[in-house]
């Protein structure tokens, strides 16, 4: 920071093509905000198609970066120090996101033609994909400033696609509650952050962990509030309990696709944002967030699935409330390789099997969601009721929303469900945390009680008077067919996600 | 016996594992031309007798070729990575122990699909039911075939999804909630064992049970195999059922299908004793040596106690239902499996294995023959039954359908271990593998458990004789009187039992063609392992 001010010290030079996803999808957003203003109602559709087309970018713009590390925007006077960081870990997290994007974006499409009246295209593809841009930064961040700037641009046109929808009070209500207790936890948050800094001297993950060992002994408190506090709008985020209540509302009030999109990349920026700050930045603190971590992998688990139970089939909105609580307790499982990060030798090991587990959740969570959308077209109250006999209608959706539901539960035929829980269970046993496995074991048979519920549901005879199915439009199809394939391939070899277990990430 | 080339006999076992699989997929397409039959749902049953009796061949023809001069000895081995990031590896293989248990259940599944082609199921499309019946025998045929820790977990829960709907859907009262109760204490037991699974593969660093068994993984501490056994073993004894996790079982075996009822009762539970030879004895025996007097006493608990259950259901008045009655039995026989086991001597866990198969015989028989006594009579409540007869003396299946009768004495006799039928050998060897339990277990505790376990021979010899008494005894009724007429034994049954009480006679008569089989694996296992 001190070096003299030349040109050549202060000009950077940036690594473009590691930067090229996020920036892709952020220069779409501006663009299909800009196109918006001069196409016509009815071509509006074309904004649908560009964004999409940017988000299948985007994730080929991954494609040149699997060749090795790449890092940017690095201090000048210290090349190593860098707050932008392509490695293993990033692309993975890239992957999940930019792809849950896409898949949220081909429901969006449906959804929109659906409800053009009340959803206004142009404003809902700038939020989406600057949403997805902020998510795609966020994991290649390696400053606690960028982290936090990134957390942001993920999360506030988050709250705007949420209460997108013209005249709709749920809508509005549940962007409100989304919108405030997000910004008191990033507020926690940033004081948080504000401490680190305030004790290390720096903002970079890397120099924040060397330097928070060497803390004066009348900081010790400062750093350790600190870390804790930090953790706690990464919490929120992940909707770790207790900062889950805002997702069953949210989830209900919200138009389906951004329910799903929430439930994937909302979720990946959360978990995310705890392994860089928990591994990278406090890694000597393990014994403070170690012990927070598993206390909230066990409660929100318990506590997401505990609520997923309790929901009443015949409920209005009560598939999408059932996807959002269950989501709560797969985040719970999410956590579990976290907090073994801290007791394990090896933490790199541990963080690849929440990777595994995300990818895993990503691909069936969404799968749920788009049959979900698909029944929702000829039946809008989106009772679970409503799948009542959907095998009779629609025989491949009902067979593939079994498959995505017991893939959720860890259960055979879903084997890929079965083995991303068998690495979670193994990164607690190998950790040496065995009560909080035996807490998942529980969670786990409770979880396939309304899992296997609905996908019972989905074979029985259909009621009298069920209105006719309408037909799936492309969109939903080709995201149907994506996460199906996905998930029968991912199956048949696991390893293609477990392997992510096994290398070196950061 | 028959000498068959290496690379047959692994070809043979993989296809005895995934032919019901790609069978399973293929009942759910349209039939193609020329094999559409009648109807639809005829073409898709005899789909499943097609499949099954492929596999049966194929098992049968695993069994010709295996080398019977070292059944100690892996054989038709395959060893496949899978997934490198788990260290899970596709290892199959058969050995004395196994070989048995995988021809059974082969044997089982098609005769369950023979019974659903005559008595088509009623409940729902036959479609699903023979998909889901013959995803059921692909988990149970990998369960007995695979050699690695991982797979063998995802074969025990890859059974429980189909079982769930074969009970809810096609099964009778209370069914829901059985089906619920089943899948629930089965997936808790399962997964717990899970844990004590990944427990020993991280420690001794690897899966393969083959490995472990002959010491390759690192060594484990007493404390690991204790804490794994006790994991391992409450998922196993749930599936046993061991006394006091048995309370799914019946409901279960009330509410299922007949065939439900047989492969439960045959296979299902099998492979929970079958975990305990394959896994914990040999990865784990310290461990298990900690726990093994307490098994024993269990076991000895559940034989008694699933005894005076059936004493209690087959008392007059009791509305006893028969179904349950069986299941209950259940929990007896396979209290002398677990004991056999407990005693960690050869003579014990050939006792164990040699039981195992004939209760899966024996009782497979005993449920299709209430499932037909239902079909006829329309009950399989034994007041209801008995009050049939001429002045509620008995439902008098002698006098009115006697080869049915004759049958179902002949399963019930078999049952309570007559000697000269399957039934007998285990359960003595069992008992007299108590008698002198391995080194250091304590030998007067075991002496009191085989003494209460052969206390238990003669409860269970009571109640059934009391089943006899009031379902094949009795005077017939007359014509005039309402009851009707009992079709006697019908050529499918008859193809489909006769199987099951050929080798029930075979084994009680020459148990040697079995044990000559176990013994040499079981020794092996004690001396270090299946090689």
């Amino acid at each position: 920071m001190s070096a003299p001010a030349t040109a050549e010290s202060v000009v950077q030079s940036v690594d473009w093509l590691a930067v090229a996803p996020p920036t892709l999808t952020a220069v779409a957003a501006l663009a299909v905000l800009v196109a918006d203003l001069f196409l016509p109602g009815p071509r509006k559709a074309l904004l649908g198609w560009i964004s999409v087309a940017a988000l299948a970018a985007g994730l080929l713009a991954l494609l040149p970066l699997l060749d090795g590390d790449r890092s940017t925007f690095c201090l000048t006077t210290d090349p190593g120090v860098c707050s932008y960081v392509a490695d293993r870990f990033t692309l993975v997290v890239q992957l999940v996101v930019l792809g849950g994007a896409l898949l949220a974006a081909l429901l969006s499409m449906t959804a929109l033609k659906d409800e053009a009246r009340r959803l206004p295209a142009g404003e809902y593809w700038f939020l989406l994909l600057g949403s997805a841009a902020g998510a795609a930064l966020l994991p290649a961040s390696r400053d606690l400033a960028t982290l936090i700037v990134a957390l942001e641009v993920a999360s506030l046109p988050a709250f705007a696609l949420v209460g997108l929808r013209h005249g709709d009070r749920r809508s509005s209500e549940a962007a409100l509650k989304f919108f405030l207790s997000s910004v008191t936890a990033t507020a926690v948050s940033l004081l948080g952050v504000s401490f680190v800094y305030a004790v290390t001297g720096s903002m970079h993950l890397t120099v924040v962990a060397e330097e928070i060992q060497r803390v004066d002994g009348q900081f010790s408190a400062l750093a350790r509030a600190g870390v804790v506090l930090t953790l706690v709008g990464f919490a929120f985020k992940t909707a770790a309990v207790p900062f889950h209540f805002w997702v069953p509302d949210t989830y209900a009030g919200a138009p389906l696709p951004v329910a799903a999109y929430l439930s994937v990349t909302g979720k990946a920026v959360g978990f995310t944002g705890l392994i860089l700050v928990t591994v990278l930045a406090f890694p000597s603190y393990a014994p403070v967030w170690g012990p927070v971590m598993a206390v909230l992998a066990a409660l929100t688990m318990t506590v997401g699935n505990v609520g997923a139970l309790r929901q009443r089939p015949g409920r209005d909105r009560s598939a999408v409330r059932l996807l959002a609580w269950s989501s709560v307790g797969q985040a719970g499982y999410l956590l579990v390789p976290v907090a073994a990060a801290a007791y394990g030798d090896d933490a790199a090991r541990a963080i690849g099997s929440t990777l595994a587990y995300a990818l895993m959740y990503a691909a069936v969570n969404l799968g749920a969601f788009t049959v979900v959308a698909l029944v929702d077209r000829s039946r809008p109250a989106g009772r679970v009721e409503d799948h009542r006999g959907l095998y009779a209608s629609r025989p491949v959706a009902a067979l593939l929303l079994a498959f995505f539901l017991l893939s959720l539960a860890g259960l055979p035929p879903g084997i890929v469900g079965l083995f991303a829980k068998v690495t979670v269970f193994a990164s607690a046993v190998e950790a040496g945390m065995g009560w909080l496995a035996v807490v998942m074991a529980v969670n786990v048979v409770i979880a396939l009680v309304y899992y296997l519920r609905w996908t019972a549901l989905l074979f029985r005879a259909a009621p009298e008077g069920a209105p006719a199915a309408r037909r799936a439009t492309a969109p939903l199809t080709a995201a149907l067919v994506v996460t199906g394939l996905l998930a029968v391939v991912l199956s048949g070899a696991p390893q293609l996600i477990l392997r992510f277990t096994g290398v070196t990430l950061f | 016996m028959i000498d068959v080339n290496e690379s047959v006999m692994r070809a043979l076992l993989a296809f005895v594992v995934v032919i019901p699989l790609l069978g399973a997929a293929a009942a759910l397409l349209p039939a193609p031309p020329g094999l559409r039959g009648r109807s639809p749902e005829q073409a898709v049953l005899r789909h499943g007798v097609t499949v099954t009796a492929a596999v049966l061949l194929a098992a049968l023809a695993l069994a010709a070729g295996f080398d019977h001069h070292r059944p100690q000895t892996m054989q038709a081995t395959t060893d496949i990575s899978w997934i490198p990031a788990l260290d899970v590896r596709i290892h199959l293989g058969v050995d004395g122990i196994s070989l048995p248990l995988l021809v059974l259940t082969a044997l089982l599944t098609f005769l369950c699909a023979l019974h659903a082609y005559a008595n088509p199921p009623a409940g729902g499309s036959p479609k699903a039911f023979v998909a889901l019946l013959l995803v059921l025998e692909t988990g149970t045929l990998a369960s007995f075939a695979v050699l690695d820790l991982l797979l063998f977990f995802l074969a025990f829960e890859t059974v429980l999804i189909p079982m769930y709907f074969l009970i809810a859907r096609w099964g009778g009262a209370g069914r829901a909630q059985a089906a619920w109760k089943f899948i629930l204490f089965t997936l808790l037991g399962s997964v717990v064992m899970l844990l004590g699974l990944l427990l020993i593969g991280i420690e001794a660093g690897t899966f393969d049970m083959v490995a472990l068994a002959t010491g390759d993984g690192r060594p484990l501490t007493v404390t690991v195999q204790v804490v794994a056994v006790l994991a391992i073993g409450i998922g196993l004894a749930v599936k046993t059922p061991m006394w006091p996790l048995h309370s799914w079982l019946p409901d279960a075996h009330t509410a299922a299908p007949t065939v439900g009822s047989v492969l439960l009762a045959g296979v299902l539970l099998k492979m929970g004793t079958y975990g305990f030879v394959r896994i914990l004895l040999p990865a784990a025996p310290e461990g298990f040596e900690v726990f093994a007097p307490y098994l024993a006493a269990f076991a000895v608990v559940g034989i008694v106690y699933g005894s005076l259950a059936c004493l209690a259901l087959a008392r007059k008045g009791a509305r006893g239902d028969l179904k349950r009655l069986i299941a209950y039995s259940s929990v007896g026989h396979m209290g002398f499996v677990l004991l056999g086991i407990a005693t960690m001597t050869p003579t014990g866990v050939n006792g164990a294995l040699f039981a195992n198969v004939a209760h899966g015989l024996i009782t497979g028989l005993l449920f299709f023959l209430v499932g037909a006594l239902k079909d006829r009579t329309g009950t399989t409540d034994l007041d209801a039954l008995s009050a049939q007869g001429l002045q509620a003396t008995g439902a008098a299946l002698y006098g009115r359908a006697p080869r049915l009768g004759g049958l179902l004495a002949f399963a019930a006799v078999a049952s309570l271990g007559l000697p000269g039928l399957a039934g007998f050998w285990g359960e003595m060897l069992a008992l007299f593998g108590a008698f002198d339990p391995a080194a250091g277990l304590s030998r007067p505790a075991y002496l009191v458990f085989m003494a209460v376990g052969a206390f238990g021979t003669l409860l269970t010899a009571a109640y059934l004789l009391v089943v006899v008494r009031r379902v094949c005894m009795g005077a017939p009724p007359r014509d005039t009187d309402g009851v009707p007429l009992l079709a006697d034994v019908r050529g499918h049954e008859f193809a489909a039992w006769t199987p099951l009480v050929v080798l029930t006679v075979l084994a009680g008569l020459w148990p040697k063609a079995l044990l000559g089989l176990t013994d040499p694996a079981v020794q092996q296992l004690f001396a270090g392992g299946t090689r």
